[in-house]
């Protein structure tokens, strides 16, 4: 009897415990990015270029520039194809394309991001022998492409039959169901997986090393190598002088907070959508 | 009108196949490309590239074994560390923690998977890798200096740094397909356990963890899958030297630390060949994990009390 009780108060140890010490390192690399990046935040860091070694100031906004070109590119290519892909495993669930379409989607969403990059690379850097911001678009589209179909596909699957079975009652071709019924009715709930591809992509450093490369000047030209905030951190953090270990710091918090806000709007959104639903 | 609503009908779906076919066409073109790339490599070396281990792209030797040892070896060695803390953490959130806690808890727990590799990486370079060298390594040594894991003098960037830092990255990822697989367990077990005068250990142990033992060992492949191909992080703090060494305090490297490491460097042709070589067998070995976890977690339901 008093064993059992024993056992049951170990196992609550344990349990809060290791609970309490999953947040450590959460508390800790939040703390420590914080302390030395903020201080350095500010509008000069946005705004502004890189200066030469040694000198102090300067920002990343040739990096920054260069993450929304490629996400923005990359979102283009990636959110619609990844939406009618959805779509199209929802609704032709059974046919022989659908379930080769699940395989390689499947395959692709498990692949190592410096796969990933490798591939963009294999594909466009190769041929062209050089490496542009359209490879680095490439790389994260392949990020994003099958976070977005898979989150679409589960919530079409969600839409009662009554909903399609309404739509053929009106008259409502095929085409017509899936765009005004399911797509533009679930418009909140496949937003919000497309919010969440983006703020994935936005973080990936390895598929961008070797597609759009880098470069340390202000660039808007897609053809050539292209500056992104996560490599940029990355070369800076593994370089030598102080000032640009401080400063890849601050990119961080930028980065940082940029994903965290993106996270906690769209989980805002699930909620609101979630209460919608159940009018 | 009918013959345009027809047409719009016709359109509309072979257009969606258009769209899906080239995803698919454009998926297995790469993986073709990807192995093309690898095909001087892949000819001069055949399975002896998995066998050798010398790394040399000065002479044009290429092995890919010390990178093959050290992308095994700190997945799993990750996933031991972090199976514990993602379970049980995953069981606070889903059984005994207070109900108000549950859903900030379950929130900041995936918080952790949100923050991007590249931060972890920076934070594992200048906080654990001195952490390790100047307090971690003169514990180890003291009292597990006997074991053949922790001989030798460590400079913090070792195996044992990415090592941390993957178990760090991973927990999310089993504390949050945990929840899920535990969420799916009938409540009516639960309540037979209590009904029969369980504690809440025993509820917890008999019908929420023996039901769910499969889907655990799924999330837990995932997971492994997951800790295979990270990248930046363990870039920044495995030291990328490519040797085989029995202990976590020496440096180390693993195939996606040199891949990254080295792609941009490479000239030869061999060179890049080898490193095309090494991501496919990357491709190929986190291809086989996840679709073996995703077999286990698919056809994994909820059994009734195991004896």
């Amino acid at each position: 009897m008093y064993l059992r009780k024993i056992k049951n108060i170990i196992f609550w140890c344990l349990v809060v415990g290791f609970t309490l010490s999953t947040f450590v390192p959460l508390f800790l690399i939040l703390k420590h990015t914080i302390t030395m990046g903020w201080s350095e935040l500010s509008l000069d860091f946005i705004f502004n270029t890189p200066r030469a070694v040694g000198e102090l100031g300067g920002g990343m906004s040739h990096a920054i520039v260069g993450s929304l070109m490629i996400i923005f590119v990359a979102t283009i290519i990636s959110v619609p194809v990844g939406i009618v892909t959805g779509t199209f495993l929802s609704e032709f669930s059974n046919s022989r394309l659908a379930s080769i379409t699940r395989t390689f989607i499947g395959i692709l969403a498990g692949t190592p991001s410096i796969v990933i990059g490798i591939f963009a690379y294999v594909t466009l850097v190769v041929p062209w022998k050089s490496f542009s911001g359209w490879a680095g678009s490439l790389a994260l589209s392949l990020v994003i492409l099958p976070i977005v179909t898979r989150s679409t596909e589960e919530v079409l699957k969600l839409v009662p039959t009554t909903i399609r079975e309404a739509g053929l009652a009106l008259g409502f071709t095929k085409v017509k169901i899936f765009y005004y019924l399911l797509i533009k009715g679930n418009k909140r709930a496949i937003l919000t997986g497309v919010i969440l591809a983006i703020s994935r992509s936005m973080g990936e450093t390895a598929p961008l090393l070797f597609t759009a490369f880098g470069n340390v000047y202000l660039s808007y030209n897609l053809n050539g190598p292209i500056s992104s905030l996560p490599v940029q951190i990355f070369n800076y953090a593994s370089s030598p002088h102080l000032e640009w270990q401080r400063q890849a710091w601050t990119g961080a918090v930028v980065l940082i907070i940029i994903i965290f806000a993106v996270n906690i709007v769209s989980k805002i959104f699930v909620s609101n959508s979630s209460n919608a639903s159940n009018r | 009108m009918k013959l345009t609503t027809r047409l719009e009908e016709r359109l509309g779906i072979s257009l969606i196949y258009i769209c899906v076919s080239v995803v698919v066409v454009l998926i297995f073109v790469m993986i073709v490309l990807l192995f093309k790339m690898s095909f001087i490599s892949m000819s001069k070396f055949g399975l002896n590239f998995i066998t050798s281990t010398t790394w040399n792209p000065v002479e044009e030797q290429f092995g890919a074994l010390p990178f093959i040892y050290g992308t095994i070896l700190t997945s799993i060695l990750s996933l031991t560390i972090a199976l514990p803390f993602g379970i049980l953490s995953a069981i606070f959130v889903t059984e005994l923690g207070p109900k108000r806690l549950r859903n900030i808890l379950g929130t900041s727990i995936d918080l952790i998977a949100a923050i991007p590799s590249i931060v972890f990486g920076m934070w594992g370079l200048f906080y654990l890798v001195p952490f390790i060298r100047d307090t971690l390594t003169p514990i180890l040594t003291k009292f597990l200096g006997f074991l053949p894991l922790f001989q030798g003098s460590s400079f913090g960037i070792s195996i044992l740094a990415a090592t941390l830092i993957l178990s760090i990255m991973i927990i999310p990822t089993i504390s949050s397909l945990c929840r899920e697989i535990f969420l799916s367990v009938p409540v009516t077990y639960k309540e037979a356990a209590l009904a029969l005068g369980a504690t809440p250990w025993e509820k917890i142990k008999f019908a929420v963890l023996k039901p769910s033992l499969t889907g655990i060992v799924g999330a837990a492949g995932l997971a492994l899958a997951r800790a295979l191909g990270e990248t930046m992080a363990v870039v920044m703090v495995i030291g990328n030297s490519p040797q085989i060494s029995l202990s976590l305090l020496a440096p180390g490297a693993t195939m996606a630390s040199i891949l990254a490491n080295e792609y941009a460097e490479a000239t030869t042709d061999l060179h890049l060949a080898s490193l095309c070589y090494m991501a496919s067998l990357l491709f190929i070995i986190t291809m086989i994990v996840n679709s073996a976890s995703h077999f286990i977690i698919k056809y994994f339901k909820p059994k009734a009390f195991a004896r």
